[in-house]
Order: structure tokens, then sequence, then C-alpha cells
């Protein structure tokens, strides 16, 4: 049974999300905006689409920011999945404790001295090997996997918690090696903390400046990096055409997604509640 | 005889016709085909084929089969820190006056072998020597320009001519300032007639003093939010650069600018080769690229600032050309003055000034007061809360 909400609750939920969105539709609107200013809106044109597909830096820098965005969401995933599962079978609460402790430093941490501290450390660490200019691809992914390493681990941790404990036993009693167990048992019934976690991973990947700002090298320049390079002279109009199209592309993603979870969901419930 | 002499003259017109081979002879760069090259330069700062202009970066590919990696930044001091940190070697950079001056002095640039550049010869008299490269041997200028005052024709009541526009109470809340140190104090500084490169404690607690006094007539501190506010008229005056105008003229013809009469702070960006550059000779043919006419002509189109190069200043392509804004006669030519590296203690001073200035200055009061009565509401409201529950306990 739903409660109906109040006029108060709607009016409510539709300022928060005008707060929420305005600033987008904004940019949205002055994505189409013939003219080179960002106050004045001068006509509608979709100039500024045509500009960015000529604008070879951005793009390059939008390419970068993807390749590393995927790359290191896939390698923390598999990484912060492997990491909850044995944080999870700990016996040891003081173990348990202590290592839960240590990997949400990098999510409590300030960016600004976790993206100092990283390129420090890798400066100095080609300084060993005798090698400069060792900032680049690889220095960010690793970076960008740091970072995004807690908040997998939190994302399956519950997830783990939530799955009957002695699944894997009674996969294991029927027949199945221990990694057979986790891989069929364990794995499909964690799957949605993981999707979660790797959305996530990816989100903040995407989104992330002051760390790879520090850790970026003479290649690979992210979008963020790229757009706040413009501010001592001007943010050209073809950055929103390009917000623009990475939101329609999120926001169509996040439907369809919602579409078929929704769709399983129904599915589901009319088996009678068999599946969890 | 007849036929000999025919022949000799045949011979010597064949000669005179590989000429042109000699006279402009093109060294051999076909050994760096396939090599990399990291620029790492301003944001918006080269023509790069938007709005039809030409690709400057993909033209150079294309000619010389080198790969260019553009990465960009937005101020001398993050440029200094990246290339400081030793974790990226770029080949070319292209900083500020001041910022060569401190890069030269911490042997961080490496000498140009001119040998590379021969289109140098364009680059006018009056771009050479200057102070923070006396012998011209680390550096390229690539665009000058000087910071003046753009004031909104509708929204002012005369026409300024002086820095003390900024602190007229006339308009306040609609006057801007830069939202960097050494601009906003470099402002202060010329209309106190101070040198901006001072280093007596005095006189930069004389330039925070009337900083702070504009500090309510201010409506913000901006960089580039400059050329919104100014083309929809949210602010009647704002001090920038020359060439920005133009851009903000396009948009709001009620524009207009001027050089005060108390001086103006004169900039020039250079191209130069970090010491630990990793393709210099491929960094040295870029800069010689940057200076051919058809490659010079698109950047200054593009960049909208002056041009050091003498073959822009007098081509058709220009169309820029002769615009009084950029290069002003002698007559409205204002006094100018380049900002020279600091040193350390006073960029320290500086820093701490306007750090009070933008942290401290502004009153928070409202804020506290807003803060400290909803606190106390709640606070009541938990009170309350708990005393029912502990008299509906008591009733148990």
């Amino acid at each position: 049974m739903t409660k109906k909400t109040s006029l108060g609750g709607k009016l409510y939920t539709a300022l928060v999300f005008i707060f929420l969105y305005a600033p987008i539709a904004v940019l949205i609107l002055f994505s189409f905006n013939s003219g080179k200013s960002t106050a004045v809106f001068e006509g509608f044109s979709l100039h500024w689409y045509e500009e960015l597909f000529r604008d070879a830096a951005t793009l390059t820098a939008f390419k970068n920011s993807l390749i590393i965005a995927v790359v290191s969401s896939i390698i923390s995933t598999v990484m912060g999945t492997a990491a909850a599962t044995a944080i999870f079978g700990y016996k040891n609460k003081l173990l348990k404790t202590s290592v839960m402790t240590v990997t949400n430093i990098p999510m409590m941490n300030p960016e600004i001295v976790t993206g100092i501290a990283m390129m420090l450390l890798f400066v100095f660490i080609g300084g060993m090997f005798g090698k400069t200019g060792t900032l680049g691809f690889t220095t960010l992914t690793i970076a960008h996997v740091t970072f995004e390493l807690p908040y997998v681990i939190l994302n399956v941790l519950p997830k783990l918690k939530q799955t009957d404990a002695h699944l894997s036993e009674a996969a294991q009693d029927l027949g199945c090696t221990p990694f057979q167990a986790f891989y069929k048992v364990v794995l499909p019934a964690i799957m949605p903390g993981i999707i979660s976690g790797l959305m996530m991973a990816f989100t903040l990947s995407i989104d992330d400046f002051i760390i790879s700002y520090f850790v970026s090298g003479t290649s690979s320049q992210t979008l963020p990096i790229r757009i706040f390079s413009m501010t001592k002279r001007r943010v050209t109009p073809d950055m929103y055409a390009l917000s623009t199209l990475i939101f329609l592309a999120i926001l169509i993603l996040l439907v369809i997604s919602n579409v078929i979870s929704s769709r399983g969901y129904k599915k589901n419930t009319k088996k009678g509640g068999a599946k969890k | 005889m007849k036929r000999f002499f025919s022949a000799i003259i045949c011979f010597v017109l064949l000669c005179l016709t590989t000429i042109p081979c000699f006279a402009g002879e093109k060294k051999d760069y076909s050994h760096l085909k396939g090599t990399t090259l990291n620029v790492y330069n301003w944001g918006e700062y080269i023509s790069d084929g938007s709005d039809g202009t030409l690709d400057v970066n993909k033209e150079f590919e294309k000619r010389y089969g080198i790969t260019i990696n553009y990465s960009n930044y937005e101020s001398n001091e993050n440029m200094y820190n990246k290339l400081q940190s030793g974790g990226a070697n770029y080949d070319v950079i292209i900083p500020s006056d001041y910022m060569i001056a401190k890069l030269i002095e911490e042997d961080m640039l490496a000498k140009l072998d001119f040998s590379n550049i021969p289109n140098y010869k364009y680059i006018l008299e009056k771009y050479r020597g200057l102070y923070y490269d006396p012998d011209d041997t680390y550096t390229v200028p690539y665009t000058v320009g000087m910071v003046g005052l753009i004031y909104n024709t509708t929204m002012v009541e005369e026409a300024p001519d002086s820095w003390g526009a900024l602190w007229d109470e006339r308009y306040k809340g609609e006057i801007l300032m830069f939202n960097n140190p050494r601009d906003a104090f470099g402002i202060a500084q010329c209309y106190l007639g101070q040198s901006i490169n001072t280093e007596s404690v005095e006189d930069w607690d004389k330039a925070i003093e009337v900083l702070k006094e504009q500090n309510h007539l201010v409506s913000s501190y901006v960089m580039d939010e400059v050329f919104n506010k100014m083309e929809n008229g949210e602010a009647a005056l704002a001090p920038y650069y020359a060439g920005d105008f133009l851009t903000m003229y396009d948009t709001n013809p009620d524009l207009a600018f001027v050089y005060p009469k108390e001086g103006v702070n004169f900039f020039v960006d250079a191209m130069c080769i970090p010491k630990n550059a990793e393709n210099k000779e491929a960094a040295e043919l870029y800069i010689n690229f940057m200076l051919e006419e058809e490659i010079a002509v698109a950047n200054a189109n593009y960049i909208c600032y002056a041009t050091p190069h003498s073959l822009v200043l007098e081509s058709d392509d220009y169309d820029l050309k002769g615009e009084p804004v950029l290069y002003p006669d002698e007559k409205n030519a204002p006094k100018t003055e380049m900002f020279e590296n600091l040193d350390y203690e006073t960029q320290n001073y500086m820093n701490m000034l306007w750090n009070e200035l933008k942290i401290e200055g502004n009153s928070n009061l409202d804020a506290y007061i807003g803060l400290s009565v909803t606190a106390i509401l709640i606070i009541v409201y938990a009170v309350y809360k708990f005393i029912k529950k502990k008299k509906r306990e008591a009733m148990y």
C-alpha cells in the first residue's frame, strides 16, 4: 500500500529536483547557443556540437578520461571484491577492524593530500631507477585505483553480509571446489554490490580532478584538467555540448538499467518469491 | 664559339634556377619522424581548428610526422610546480616573463640553438633583449599584451581614465577585480604610483589597505568569469587583458576599453625549452614552425593578443591589423611596467596579505548569527522532546 504524499511533500520534492538540476538545464540550454557567450542567449544552433568534433585536444582529453575510468574501475572492482571477500572471512576482530580502518584512509583523506603524496611517491620511485618523466597513464591508473578501492569494498561488504553464510559450505558439500563455490554460488549473490561498486568507481574516476591534476603526465591530460586550464581565458561553449552529451548518455544508461532491474524484480515477484 | 657561349649561358641559368633551393637551405628533419613532442601551453592559446581556423598542431604533425602531446595549464605557478616535480618531461613550455626569469635563475631552461630557428629574424627589435632574457639565449616571444580597464559605456557616468574608477563609490557592487594576487596588487600599486615589483614592506602594506578599502565595492574577484559578467551587463568596470576586451566587444558593443593614465602591466609570453626536454631538436623545430607567417597569423587571429611578429603586423590576413586597442599609437601609448620575479620573502608576504584580504576580509557575521540561531532552536527542540519522553516514562 503506497502512502499518499501530501501536496507539501510533492512541492518539496519538486523544489529539490529543481535545485539539483537547474545548473544542468542552463548548461544544456547554452550548448545550443549560437553565440560564444555563456550569459547572453543569441539564438538556437547546433554549431557547438560540430565544433566539439573538430576540437582534437578536448576529444583526446575525453578519450583519456574514459580509458582511465574504464581500466581503473575494472581493476579496482576485481581487487575490491577479492579484498571484501577476504575481510569478510576474518575471524580475528582486531585484524578486521584495523584492515577496515586502513582501507577507509583514502576515502577520508583530503584529495589534495592524496594527490601530492602520490606525485611525490612516483617521482621518488622514478628517481630510484634514474628515470624522470614517470608521470603518465600508469601512474594515473594506480592513483585512481587507490582512491576507488575503499568505495568498492564498502559496496561489496554489505552484500556479503546479506548472503547466507553457509551457502559456500553447502556448495562444497555438493562437490564444488572452493574456487567453484565462490565463482558459481557466492559471486552471483553479491553481483548487485559489485555492479554498484563498479559504477561508483567509474563515476569517481571520471569526476576526479585534484588527484589527476598532480599525477597526470605529458600525454595523459584528462577532461577536468583540460576544462580547468581554460579558466584563465574562457571556457569555450563546445564544453557545454560535451557535458550535455555525457549527461544524456548517463541518463539513458541509468534509465535502461532501471528498466531492466525493475523488469527482473517484477519477474521474480511473479514467480512467487522463490528467488531472492 | 657561339655554341660554347650558349652552353655556358645555359649552364649558368641552370645553376641560377637551383639557387632557391640553397637560399632557404632547409635542414633535413626526416630523422625526427615518428618521435613525440610534449607541448605545455596555456588553455585556449593556440589556433586549434575551431570556427574554421587552422589547426596548428595538426598542421605540424602532418608536415613533419612528429606526434604532439598537447596539455594545458592555467597559471604560471601551476606550470612551475609540474615542471619542478620532475615527474613530467615537457619539450616546449610557454611561460610569462617573470616566470621565465625565475626558471633561468634556477637553471631549469635549456639554451636555444638558433640555427634551428631561422624564423627568429621576424621578431621585432623592441621585443628582444628584454629583462628576463637579456641575451636572447633561452626564449622566443609568442604573444605580448597589456592589462587595461574595460567599462560598460551605458553603466558609467563618464568615461574613466584612471584606475581610481575601480574605487568609485558610485559603482558599488558593479566592480570586478582580478582573482590572483599579482594582478590585483599590480593594479593597486599602479594606482598608488608604486612600482609593481616593489620589495618594500610599507608599499605592500599601503597596497593592501587600498585593496581592503575597495573590498566592499567589489562584486566579485574573477578570472574568466569576467567575460560573462561584462557581456551581459552585470558589472560596469573590470580590469583585464586588452585582447580579451576584443572578444567581449564582439558580444556586447556597449563595452569600451581604456589604458589608465597611472600605467599598466605589460606582459610577454615566450616559448622556451626546459632543461630535461627529451626531444630538443623537435622542440626547436616547433618553435620555428610557430614563427612561420601563415601559422603566426592564424595564432594571432585566434588568441587576439598583440603579436611580436613583424610579418603578421603587415599581413593582409591579420584581422586585427592596426587595432588601436592592441597597438596604441605614440599619443595613446600608456606607461608600462613588466612583472619581475619577486624574491621569496616578498612573495610570502604578498600571499599572506592576499589571504588576509580574501579569507578574513569578508564579514561572516550574518552566517554566524544564522548558524547560532539554528543551533539554539535545535537544542531547544531536542531538550523539549527529551523532557516529554521522560514525562511519558514517569507515567508508567
